[in-house]
């Protein structure tokens, strides 16, 4: 199996989503949720189903209707309502809840999150910084275990994954949170995990079959590969959807991320790392 | 024999960490995170004022309020803690009605006492206690005392503004306006209260008294607790199904090896119980999908180990031999794949907070047992089978004759 002489596809696969997605994020950017932009999400459940009508009534009748977007839950179950809302102080919060709590006999609070501006603006630098930290640290370690260009090919697969994750929510527009971030970090290290087994390989070819080219070398680990590659990934991605499908609405998003980076996780270690190692040999050959 | 004796011990020591990881789990329980069990999750940020400036005695004073507060509402294990140098976070289990909650804990409660013109005569310094009562026409009030200086202070305040208004405000709000008809000493009354229990919350205020500095509520994340349940349920039965299919798959690629490696990894599931429970580690939402990756990467260790042997088989190597070569191999893949991981949740706990840092931690403690139990139970496990018929089978680990 050839792999590595294809690769003028592969990248052009790559390049083809990451621009879309990246064409999407310019113009529509990504759909930021309360954690980054600040805000008020409150959540209420009833025992029949209200109408977002009735829930507006009441809040124009403490007036903060004007700014709030109010929709239907997606936790099934529930008839849930989400209000969402400018950022508001308790007292206000508490007039929310006890205006819907006596307009409704039967609701019950299930969850309101309020996250004032500071908070947003943290969490947007410390997720770049966190993000950062963890690939100087990654190339690091993998320079000192391998040599420095299996860490820069690292750097550019897990920013391969990152960004067709970041693309791909562009494109759905899905409302990104701080589980978001978290999926993206995790998005990191796996695709790192995923990308050193088969670099571990071709360290290991590069002795075992020193007298073959590199190209070569380096086909035969990712094919040799390829079961473990195709086997972890697919373990991997039924948990995922397993959570997706039946883990409930609150981790949704969360999980349509990991799914997302996951899947280019598994594309980027086999189609895009290592024939970057070989264009990188080439490059340096010439 | 002695191979046989070697398998018993080995089988020993399995048995040995799964009955310690069971009585971890047992014994001590796994704690839930306040999105699974309810609860509220607040950030309060200290607001410098003209006359001071945010110190670590202002800091100081801001938390102990804010304890007796939560003590005398009644809360159980609050988790009340300082962060950063301006910022506190208390976290409160089980509360009825959370967002009444942190108005209350979040006000500034500076009680002052003016005439109407606004400007302030006395401050709640004066005030040595307030309780909610009933006044003589069975209406709700506070019942405040004052301490000596207090008394001497409201009694020529008193005898000044007789016959004219005297407001007594929390904060910007008037509680209540009158007039005075007598010299007043020692201890007064707010009147106006709806009920005992709204008279009680302002009580609590004025009674443990003021924040040094006014503070900013800058994050709430409260969950009743009929959302945590359905959440854990769902959880659960999500990630169930996920070992399950899980399972099938590796029964259905490896064969024999496939079920070891369905038995090892509820071997590794309860190990890492164990071990949550252990470390007292915080199980939260994020924390569970934290925990079902890593089962992924438990499933992945194993599936390196059976395709390096399976490589081994394939050239040539007798079973043992195979064995022992193809976990030698695995041991540095699986390191250097995992070291990396570990990183980045290391690197994500330290720069996330709150449900966040439940998965980093989490997945980190996973990466860690998977590890483990890579190294230990799947060569154990693999070693105590090797002899056995099942093993030598040549479908055996995917291996197809050829």
């Amino acid at each position: 199996m050839d792999i590595l002489g294809k690769r003028k596809i592969w990248y052009t696969i790559s390049l083809v989503i990451i621009g879309i997605g990246l064409l999407f994020l310019l113009i529509n950017g990504l759909n930021l949720g309360i954690d980054f932009n600040g805000g008020t999400l409150m959540e209420f459940s009833f025992d029949h189903d209200v109408t977002t009508e009735q829930v507006r009534a009441v809040l124009q009748d403490i007036g903060i209707a004007e700014d709030s977007k109010i929709q239907h839950s997606e936790e099934s179950g529930t008839n849930g309502i989400i209000i969402r809302a400018k950022t508001l102080d308790s007292e206000e919060i508490v007039t929310v809840d006890n205006a819907i709590k006596s307009e409704f006999d039967s609701a019950e609070m299930l969850r309101t999150e309020m996250v004032g501006p500071t908070i947003g603006r943290e969490l947007r630098i410390n997720a770049l910084l966190a993000m950062l930290v963890a690939s100087i640290a990654i190339v690091i370690y993998i320079s000192f275990r391998f040599e420095f260009r299996f860490a820069a090919i690292s750097i550019i697969t897990l920013m391969h994954d990152v960004l067709i994750t970041i693309g791909v929510f562009a494109i759905l527009g899905r409302e990104v949170n701080t589980p978001f971030v978290a999926a993206l970090l995790t998005i990191v290290g796996y695709s790192i995990n995923d990308t050193i087994v088969i670099f571990d390989r071709i360290r290991e070819n590069m002795k075992l079959m020193h007298k073959v080219p590199f190209i070569k070398q380096a086909n035969t680990a990712v094919v040799d590969t390829l079961p473990r590659s195709i086997n972890t990934s697919i373990t991997t991605l039924i948990t995922i959807l397993a959570i997706y499908f039946f883990g409930g609405a609150s981790i949704q998003t969360f999980m349509l991320a990991l799914f997302i980076g996951m899947f280019a996780g598994t594309y980027s270690s086999i189609f895009i790392a290592s024939p970057l190692l070989v264009t990188w040999q080439e490059r340096i050959s010439k | 024999m002695r191979y046989k004796q070697k398998r018993r011990i080995k089988l020993i020591i399995i048995l040995a960490i799964i009955a310690f990881a069971a009585f971890l789990y047992f014994q001590h329980g796994i704690n839930l995170g306040l999105d699974l069990q309810g609860g509220a999750h607040i950030v309060l940020q200290a607001q410098p004022t003209e006359e001071r400036e945010i110190n670590d005695s202002v800091m100081t004073g801001i938390l102990s309020v804010i304890e007796r507060r939560v003590n005398q509402l009644g809360l159980s294990e609050p988790l009340i803690q300082r962060e950063g140098s301006d910022r506190i976070i208390v976290e409160l289990p089980a509360v009825d009605s959370p967002n009444e909650a942190i108005n209350t804990i979040g006000r500034t409660a500076m009680l002052t006492f003016r005439n109407s013109s606004g400007e302030v005569l006395m401050t709640g310094e004066a005030v040595k206690d307030a309780r909610a009562d009933y006044d003589q026409y069975g209406r709700a009030v506070i019942a405040f005392t004052l301490t000596d200086s207090g008394s001497e202070q409201f009694a020529d305040i008193t005898r000044k503004y007789m016959g004219k208004k005297i407001g007594i405000y929390l904060d910007n709000e008037q509680l209540t306006n009158p007039t005075v008809q007598a010299v007043i000493e020692g201890k007064g009354q707010i009147t106006g209260y709806e009920s005992a229990q709204a008279a009680e919350k302002d009580a609590i205020l004025i009674r443990e008294g003021a924040l040094p500095v006014p503070v900013e509520v800058i994050e709430t994340r409260t969950v009743g607790p009929t959302l945590g349940q359905i959440s854990i349920q769902k959880s659960i039965r999500a990630g169930l199904l996920g070992l399950l299919l899980v399972a099938i798959y590796m029964v259905f690629y490896y064969r024999f090896p496939g079920i070891l490696a369905a038995v090892i990894l509820a071997i590794y599931g309860l190990i890492l119980m164990g071990t949550m429970a252990g470390l007292q580690a915080t199980l939260t939402l994020p924390g569970i999908a934290g925990l079902i990756l890593s089962i992924g990467m438990a499933v992945d260790a194993n599936i390196i180990i059976f395709e390096r042997i399976k490589d081994e088989l394939k050239s040539g190597k007798t079973l043992r031999a195979a064995i022992d070569a193809g976990f030698k191999r695995a041991y540095t893949t699986i390191i250097d794949a995992n070291v990396t991981t570990i990183m980045t949740a290391l690197i994500l706990a330290y720069f996330t907070s709150g449900t966040v840092r439940g998965f980093a931690v989490t997945l980190g403690i996973g990466i860690i047992v998977s590890m483990f139990t890579a190294f230990f139970v799947t060569r154990n496990v693999i070693d105590i089978f090797a002899g056995s018929k099942l093993l030598r089978e040549n479908k055996s680990f995917g291996v197809r004759k050829g």
